[in-house]
């Protein structure tokens, strides 16, 4: 079959970063072409640009043979590329009906003078649609009544509606369960019997290999390789993912432990954590590594009490705790540094100081609750200090901070607090290499100061780099418990994507 | 173009400082520029004896304010407020016309039933999340029918008609005549703003509030009960309007059906223009009660001018849209 999309040198910047620099990229008609790379290596940025989200690139795409300017999302749907992106809600009216969703693009733009929507006409030809890729959803369900993985379906339907020739598939099976995923390769496997070609982005790399053709992998920016799947293994290709990592400067990690401060056993909640167990000494670090929607800040939230538990037994201090509330976890001396910055951590609309002050003012309180003014600003001016936070006073909002000092703010309000375990979801994602530097001191501190800490990353390097253990988390499991002296990233990658 | 490039930035920056200017002190500009125009049309209107009427006349306005103050504080709505209003009044004349209660007792029973009502809040919103605003728009409905149902549609005054033909005997109080006269109702109305503005600057409950208004999911995670928080709001919320409805009933010393009602977006609107006084950014006890002095003065000295009471209406409603244009024009900055 022939070459149906070749994207030749694509370079793009954005202020200060390269994302692209000359990515060549091609997909057979009739194929999977699986694009891989971790976090940050410019997979996204090549499915914007061809999907007509990022205008500026520099190089040329050929569809069939022909040279194409894509610079709108409406340009590259005229040439029949369709993208479903991981979130499906974001693109499905949850109060129409599954017939409705479907021919959303045809209602919307081929109506023309049109102003009555023929609804048999509308259902027919849904159904064909659906009929045709044997997806098993009558057309006059509500999208609100449909399971996770149906609502996908309703999404390749209607990209498969408007004459779709590729398709760009963003993570699909990361929220899917694996009877679902089965059902999701049939019907991509269906579309390659049709000619159209798919681009299939994923973490895991099992599936990759069982769906795929061929394989591309990104690093920073630029393909590192494309290969057959035939010709290459698991192993090489998170080899090529990870290839050299940046030399970041970690501080040397505690190694004086006290005794276990927290154990977890068979935790499970009501969504994605299933069966948890771990445990966690005074004065140690763990991580926990997975790759992005493997249940790492689910299982922050459980542990922190903010969802709650279904199974299992949490023991703080040799007390079994039960949660009711977050409120619950502070005063059992837990701490939690949430990935969301700006969403659960900090308020942007408070000066540092309230922020600072926010989970420990009860310590700032005279007689009936009235808040020891001085007192207050004297804490937080010393932990602005210690913490090197780059503010003008305390009396400046949080929003007007930098990314990585806001995080700062978020962790120091919890140094005020003083708890006994400190939980890190993501604490350097959207920070500065310096401020992230920061953050590493900061924590090992803690830790040396017999303080226990979860990490929890999906930047292997940051875990290789920080902790003592390492659960890996896959699929709201721990699947392994490492030393992480005794192990690598490359051992990390692998169980994290599904290895066995 | 290079040279015209920071002129219109520079621009750009002098507009939005003009903004900041005005969203600071615009309302306290607002205010004595009024007070100049009605002085100059109307020179009784600066006299003594008009100022206490204007104070006199926004101090149930300015106590149900606060209620809603400190509901939006947490980034709730309750509006309810005036409804509950109608209810106190109702229990509170009811209590001395139709019961023959002492005072003390008259009271507590309209703060008592008002709790209720604030409790009734507070667990639908904190327990089934229903929206704030949906829910209390349910319980002003219902309560609104309790009070009229409760007085049978009628007015309650001393000396009555009952049902059965006899006339209540029931006396109101002579000290409770009191707290609607000047000085004291114009002093329970300080003390409200007061003591409401040291609890929400000064004490670590206020602190929590605000945090639970400007981020929830943040508040909760740093392990501040959120719920407890909303619980408290509503009651106090309720409390101020049974306040406000009993200073009514002292006031006009009957029950009129839905004496509470217009209190509801006089009260609104007083708290919205008091989230921007003097650039605070958020709903706060000083700013309601100088929202409501723009309101009392535009009202009386609007009334002194002969503009017709059903017109006030337009001119207030205009008022609260202003307060609203600036505050979500500046969330949007």
């Amino acid at each position: 079959m022939g070459t149906q999309l070749e994207m030749k040198k694509i370079s793009i910047e954005f202020p200060g970063v390269k994302a692209l620099s000359e990515v060549d990229f091609s997909v057979r008609s009739g194929t999977a072409h699986a694009l891989v790379g971790a976090n940050g290596a410019g997979k996204s940025t090549l499915m914007k640009v061809l999907s007509g989200a990022h205008v500026h690139y520099t190089g040329d795409i050929y569809l069939d043979g022909t040279k194409r300017e894509i610079r709108s999302p409406k340009e590259a749907q005229d040439h029949g590329i369709q993208i479903v992106h991981q979130e499906v809600d974001t693109a499905l009216i949850p109060y129409l009906t599954v017939g409705e969703n479907v021919m959303l693009n045809e209602m919307v733009q081929n109506m023309g003078k049109k102003q009555l929507v023929n609804w048999k006409d509308l259902h027919n030809a849904a159904n064909t649609i659906l009929k045709d890729m044997n997806i098993e959803v009558s057309s006059k369900k509500l999208v609100k009544d449909l399971t996770l993985a149906q609502k996908q379906m309703v999404l390749i339907a209607r990209a498969v509606s408007t004459q779709c020739k590729l398709l760009i598939l963003d993570e699909p099976t990361a929220p899917l369960s694996h009877t679902e995923t089965t059902e999701l390769f049939r019907i991509v496997n269906e579309l390659k019997l049709k000619g159209v070609g798919i681009i299939f982005i994923s973490h895991r790399l099992p599936e990759i290999f069982e769906i795929c053709e061929e394989i591309t992998v990104m690093r920073n920016g630029e393909r590192v390789t494309y290969r057959k799947m035939g010709e290459i293994t698991q192993n090489e290709v998170v080899e090529l993912m990870l290839g050299k990592t940046m030399d970041e400067q970690f501080p040397e990690v505690n190694a004086a432990f006290g005794d276990v401060v927290l154990e977890v056993k068979g935790l499970t909640d009501a969504g994605k954590i299933k069966d948890v167990s771990l445990h966690l000494k005074s004065g140690e670090v763990i991580g926990l590594a997975g790759l992005v929607g493997a249940g790492k800040t689910e299982l922050c939230k459980v542990l922190f009490g903010h969802t709650s538990k279904r199974a299992g037994e949490v023991i703080l201090n040799g007390r079994s705790l039960s949660l009711k509330s977050p409120h619950d976890a502070v005063k059992s001396g837990l701490a939690l540094v949430p990935e969301e910055r700006r969403k659960e951590g900090v308020l942007i609309q408070e000066s540092v100081t309230a922020n600072l002050t926010s989970a420990s003012i009860g310590k700032f309180c005279k007689t009936f609750s009235f808040v020891d003014r001085n007192a207050e600003k004297e804490a937080a001016n010393e932990m602005i200090a210690s913490l090197g936070i780059k503010t003008s006073s305390g009396e400046a909002k949080v929003e007007n901070l930098s990314g990585g000092n806001q995080q700062k703010v978020a962790i120091g309000k919890w140094l005020i607090a003083d708890a006994d375990v400190y939980i890190f979801d993501e604490p350097t994602k959207g920070v500065d290499v310096g401020a992230k530097k920061d953050i590493f001191d900061l924590i090992a501190k803690l830790a040396s100061n017999g303080k226990a800490i979860i990490y929890a990353s999906s930047e292997l390097s940051e875990i290789m780099g920080i902790t003592n253990r390492t659960y890996v988390l896959y699929d709201g499991r721990t699947v392994i418990e490492l030393q992480t002296n005794k192990t690598n990233e490359e051992e990390l990658l692998f169980y994290s994507t599904g290895g066995k | 173009m290079s040279t015209i490039v920071p002129v219109t930035a520079d621009a750009k920056k002098r507009k939005v400082e003009l903004f900041e200017f005005f969203y600071k002190y615009g309302t306290i500009l607002t205010i004595i520029l009024l007070i100049g125009v009605f002085a100059a049309s109307n020179p009784s209107f600066i006299q003594t004896n008009n100022l206490i009427n204007i104070l006199r006349s926004i101090s149930i306005v300015t106590i149900i304010a606060i209620g809603i103050t400190i509901s939006l504080t947490v980034d709730g709505f309750d509006l309810s407020v005036g409804s509950v209003a109608s209810l106190a009044n109702a229990i509170v004349i009811s209590m001395f016309v139709w019961f023959s209660q002492d005072t003390l007792i008259a009271i507590l029973a309209a703060i008592g039933a008002s709790l209720v009502v604030g409790a009734l809040n507070s667990f639908m919103i904190v327990k089934l999340r229903i929206p704030d605003m949906l829910m209390t728009l349910a319980t002003m409905f219902i309560i609104q029918g309790i009070a009229l149902t409760y007085t049978k549609g009628a007015t309650v005054s001393q000396n009555m008609v009952m049902p059965d033909g006899t006339f209540a005997t029931g006396p109101i109080s002579p000290l409770f005549a009191k707290v609607g006269q000047v000085p004291w109702i114009i002093l329970i109305m300080a003390v409200i703003v007061l003591a409401t503005h040291i609890f929400l600057t000064y004490t670590k409950h206020g602190r929590y509030m605000y945090i639970i208004g400007g981020n929830k999911e943040a508040a909760r995670l740093s392990g501040i009960s959120v719920n407890k928080y909303k619980v408290l709001a509503y009651l106090l919320s309720a409390l101020f309007a049974a306040i406000g409805g009993i200073v009514l009933a002292s006031r006009v010393m009957t029950s009129e059906i839905n004496s509470g009602s217009p209190y509801l977006m006089d009260a609104v609107a007083a708290a919205f223009i008091g989230s921007s006084v003097l650039g605070v950014g958020k709903p706060n006890a000083f700013g309601t009660f100088v929202g409501a002095v723009l309101i009392g003065i535009l009202q009386n000295g609007l009334i002194m001018m002969s503009v017709p009471y059903y017109a006030m209406d337009i001119v207030k409603g205009t008022v609260l849209a202003l307060a609203l244009a600036v505050t979500y024009y500046k969330q949007k900055q």
